[in-house]
């Protein structure tokens, strides 16, 4: 289990954190939404350590990452997978070794076992044929499945993703979706989410938050959301026409 | 100002913190080196080749009078290489090719979240990718000026001979005239200082690009601008202390 306390966080002076605290479920999916500029980003940098808050603890298993000494921290670290809005995918080496990356600089496994270990991620995110591409030859989708790879090569914990979706065309989008809700379902991980895609969090959120300027205004699991009192969560949610005709039929049957 | 160089001197003592395995260096410093140094090598020799011929037509053209020998004409031109030509105006080229890819690799990294993956595996990120740069420039950089002299000086053979404007015979005797060892040294120094602080000042300028495209253009330039001041006023305190 993942708790984040009080984190406080401002930029220049201008509070871009307002005391945020909440638990991040083990083996679910657990989402952060919000608008663009809400926050949601630097949260997520606050919790894997690249950005340090200016209050508040960052608990993994009740051990506190920003207060303990650099073994505690590092062991931390290896237990986490990041998936980047980007895929920040190294440009100098091939789709293999980018997933092999973090086994040749963090383990001592032969040769064979690295290469093993490495086709299987591929296989599993079902790029097994791409292993020998750079990435400046695949797909945006095809990124973020190297991205997702590279996550999970070293068996991690938890796994934290900024915005899997942005960019992807929507059929794309949903495959991602599966592959993450399949292998948090799979190996049991804590997973995190930003997103700002509703269709994400309806079809593969388990418990959600929602920031909106800073603030946690809302909390609860995925199927309540609709159900929501909080003005800010309703014309988030219903910003998109369909959605908000389909929940006034639903009002009206 | 100051918080600049404070900023940098603190990112150059994070070269030196938490380290990863030797083998992932020596694989990374070599890469460098060809990076760095190899690619380098045919726009040093056009370069260096070509300052060597001119400096010896105007020299020449300069040096027109019975009572100087013209066999001066090679020596001033041997001179002007190993003193200054070939580590100065070598290093003011490399400043403008290395710095610049220097930056904008790391400056790409940094705004497409290379460097935050890095960081969140728990690498040093500024160990792993700018000590490999480094130590491959300071190792690499001398090389290329020494070639860069012999060169030069081979330029201003071919275009004095070529041109007639002194024999071969004079420019072979005006080479060897009065010729110091230590300044062979002094030139070999040179780059190694220069080296240092064209990989470190371009790697500072991307490492902590925040932006995009176009901040990354800004650090490139930036890293170039600022080493070839460094370099200047390097050369100057060098000069002053070891001649």
């Amino acid at each position: 289990m993942i708790e984040v306390k009080d984190i406080n966080k401002a930029f220049n002076g201008k509070a871009v954190l307002k005391g945020i605290s909440s638990s991040f479920k083990e083996g679910e999916i657990n989402l952060i939404i919000g608008g663009s500029g809400t926050g949601k980003s630097v949260l997520l940098k606050c919790m894997i350590g690249l950005i340090k808050p200016d209050q508040g603890s960052v608990l993994y298993n009740s051990r506190d990452f920003y207060n303990s000494d650099k073994e505690t921290r590092q062991a931390i670290r290896r237990e986490m997978g990041v998936l980047f809005q980007g895929g920040a995918l190294f440009d100098s080496q091939t789709v293999e070794e980018n997933v092999r990356f973090p086994l040749d600089m963090l383990t001592d496994l032969s040769a064979t076992e690295k290469k093993e270990r490495v086709d299987f991620c591929l296989q599993r995110v079902g790029l097994e044929a791409a292993g020998k591409r750079m990435p400046s030859e695949i797909s945006g989708g095809m990124k973020k499945r190297v991205g997702i790879a590279r996550a999970i090569v070293m068996n991690p914990k938890y796994l934290f993703c900024d915005e899997p979706n942005s960019g992807l065309d929507p059929l794309t989008s949903v495959k991602i979706d599966e592959l993450i809700k399949e292998i948090t379902e799979e190996y049991k991980i804590t997973t995190i989410i930003i997103t700002h895609d509703m269709n994400s969090v309806m079809e593969i959120g388990q418990n959600v938050m929602f920031l909106y300027q800073g603030d946690k205004l809302w909390e609860g699991i995925s199927s309540d959301i609709t159900k929501t009192t909080v003005p800010e969560l309703n014309e988030f949610i219903f910003a998109n026409k369909l959605l908000r005709d389909a929940a006034k039929e639903n009002e009206n049957k | 100002m100051m918080s600049v160089i404070g900023k940098y001197f603190i990112f150059l003592g994070s070269l030196f913190g938490k380290g990863e395995k030797l083998s992932v260096y020596w694989r990374r410093f070599m890469e460098e080196c060809v990076g760095i140094g190899v690619s380098s090598v045919f726009i040093v020799a056009i370069v260096s080749t070509f300052i060597g011929a001119v400096s010896c037509i105007q020299t020449a053209y300069n040096l027109v009078s019975p009572i100087i020998p013209v066999s001066t004409v090679a020596l001033i031109v041997r001179d002007m290489q190993i003193l200054e030509l070939a580590p100065t105006i070598t290093c003011i080229v490399l400043a403008g090719k290395v710095g610049s890819n220097i930056a904008s690799e790391l400056g790409t990294m940094r705004i497409t979240e290379q460097i935050d993956a890095l960081e969140v595996m728990g690498i040093n990120s500024s160990s792993y990718l700018v000590l490999p740069k480094v130590l491959a420039a300071m190792f690499t950089f001398p090389m290329l000026v020494v070639m860069a002299a012999f060169l030069g000086i081979f330029g201003g053979y071919l275009a004095g001979t070529l041109t007639g404007v002194i024999t071969e015979r004079d420019y072979l005797y005006g080479i060897r005239d009065s010729f110091v060892p230590y300044n062979l040294f002094f030139m070999c120094v040179k780059p190694f200082v220069f080296g240092f602080l064209i990989a470190t000042i371009s790697s500072y300028q991307g490492f902590f690009t925040q932006g995009g495209a176009l901040e990354v253009g800004k650090s490139s330039t930036q890293a170039v601008t600022n080493s070839c001041i460094s370099i200047l006023v390097a050369d100057y305190l060098l000069a002053q202390l070891l001649l």
